[in-house]
């Protein structure tokens, strides 16, 4: 056993320990550190990414939401106005439409009034020629009654008057039905 | 060869601390063909730590995910811990390009080493100074031609012997011990750091469990049974310790890497 131990100094490489060993090395530099690493850290990359771009799209999606909010605001606020425009619109359109409408109505009414002022006065002027023509003839027939009855007295006279008057309504009368 | 075996030699009936012929290994199939002779026990546990690495960076990262599920997860709490304990603090900006390598190095010296307190094969692959030398080797070269690359021949040279802004009195000095330190004996530290802590610990553990194992199997004896317990002890204390040392030093060998490449890259001021 000493003599074994003597033959091999601890500090000396072995050459076949050396060969191996820059094997050995060589094969984990080529699998790990060429082929595998370079992937983790692409994911690691990626992950970084994927983790800023979710934050940085987020924060887009916020402000285009405030955006919007403003915008929509700003259109509500809008269509308040004009809201409120078209009110006031038609109030005083319906205001001027119902002053149109009275001032048609009062002209009718004039209208009308003056038409039947018209007839009155045609149909009164009518009478009156009537009642003209008539009255001459009805003062003759009285005057001649009055006379050929020889008035006496202030009671036959009246009496004549009456009776006159009362043959001049039932004239009309009878003539009314007509 | 286990303890049995190696207590079994020392037939005196004497104890007997084991030393440095803990570390010599024959081939595995002792009498096997020749072209097998170089498969020793090291060789092996070195294999298949580099079977282990590639499986485990092969299921964490084949197919990374961006949720990541199982072994990703492991993977890249590794990842980050290499890149923001190891990597940026050296690189800075320069880390995402140089962590491959920094992630590989310290992912295979970490395996190697907690195999010295796996079952079975309870042997730390750089405890055999070879392994150290290739992973040291390796940086040094990549030191050298990425200094030369990024700061020129002469002015490689000039940066690490006369960093500026001293007196000049003090480069006659100065000079010959950062050529000597930076140039010269860098690898030999890089290296022997590395495999002096996994030899001591492994000639540590080795020596606890053997006291255990011959005051309480082999030689059980009432005078010996309280020197038993205390080795079996102190066997299970320093396991959990030397898997601290173990991912310390794997740690330790990527740091400096990585200030190494970051000296060449950058000249240090």
């Amino acid at each position: 056993m000493m003599t074994v131990a003597a033959a091999n100094n601890p500090l000396l490489p072995h050459t076949s320990e050396l060969v191996v060993g820059t094997f050995a090395f060589a094969v984990v530099l080529a699998v790990v550190a060429w082929k595998l690493v370079p992937k983790i850290r692409t994911t690691l990359d990626e992950r970084a990414d994927a983790i800023e771009g979710g934050l940085k799209r987020a924060e887009q999606a916020q402000r285009e939401a405030k955006q919007l909010l403003e915008q929509y605001q700003a259109q509500l606020a809008e269509a308040r106005t004009e809201a409120a425009r078209l009110r006031e619109k038609a109030r005083e359109e319906g205001a001027q439409i119902v002053a149109e409408m009275r001032q048609q109505a009062e002209a009718e009414a004039r209208r009308i009034v003056e038409a039947a002022q018209a007839t009155i006065e045609a149909e009164r002027q009518q009478a009156l020629a009537q009642l003209r023509t008539e009255i001459g003839a009805l003062s003759v027939e009285l005057a001649s009654r009055v006379v050929g009855e020889a008035l006496a007295d202030r009671a036959a006279q009246s009496r004549v008057v009456d009776r006159f008057l009362d043959e001049l309504e039932e004239r009309v009368r009878a003539q009314e039905p007509a | 060869m286990s303890a049995p075996h190696i207590l079994a030699a020392e037939s005196g009936g004497e104890f007997h601390a084991p030393g440095v012929e803990l570390f010599d290994w024959g081939p595995l199939f002792p009498g096997g063909p020749a072209w097998l002779e170089w498969l020793t026990k090291p060789v092996l546990v070195v294999l298949l730590s580099v079977i282990i690495v590639c499986a485990f960076a092969w299921a964490a990262f084949r197919k990374p995910k961006l949720v990541p599920r199982g072994a990703q997860n492991v993977g890249e709490v590794a990842y980050l811990f290499v890149r923001e304990q190891i990597a940026r603090p050296a690189l800075g900006k320069d880390s995402d390009r140089w962590m491959p390598f920094l992630f590989a190095t310290f992912a295979f010296i970490l395996v190697m080493n907690l195999m010295g307190v796996v079952p079975v094969l309870q042997l730390p692959g750089p405890s055999h100074i070879a392994f150290a030398i290739v992973l040291a080797a390796v940086v040094y070269v990549m030191m050298i031609f990425l200094g030369i690359k990024h700061q020129g021949l002469v002015g490689y040279f000039k940066n690490i012997m006369f960093p500026p802004g001293l007196p000049k009195l003090l480069y006659v000095v100065l000079a010959p011990i950062e050529f000597l330190s930076t140039i010269i004996l860098r690898p030999f530290t890089h290296s022997v750091r590395l495999f002096a802590n996994m030899f001591a610990g492994h000639i540590l553990l080795a020596f606890f469990a053997t006291v255990g194992y011959w005051f309480l199997i082999e030689k059980l004896t009432p005078a010996g049974f309280g020197v038993g317990v205390v080795g079996l002890l102190m066997t299970i204390i320093m396991t959990g310790f030397e898997m601290f040392i173990q991912a310390l030093q794997a740690f330790i060998f990527t740091v400096l890497a990585a200030s190494y490449i970051a000296g060449s890259l950058h000249a240090e001021h």
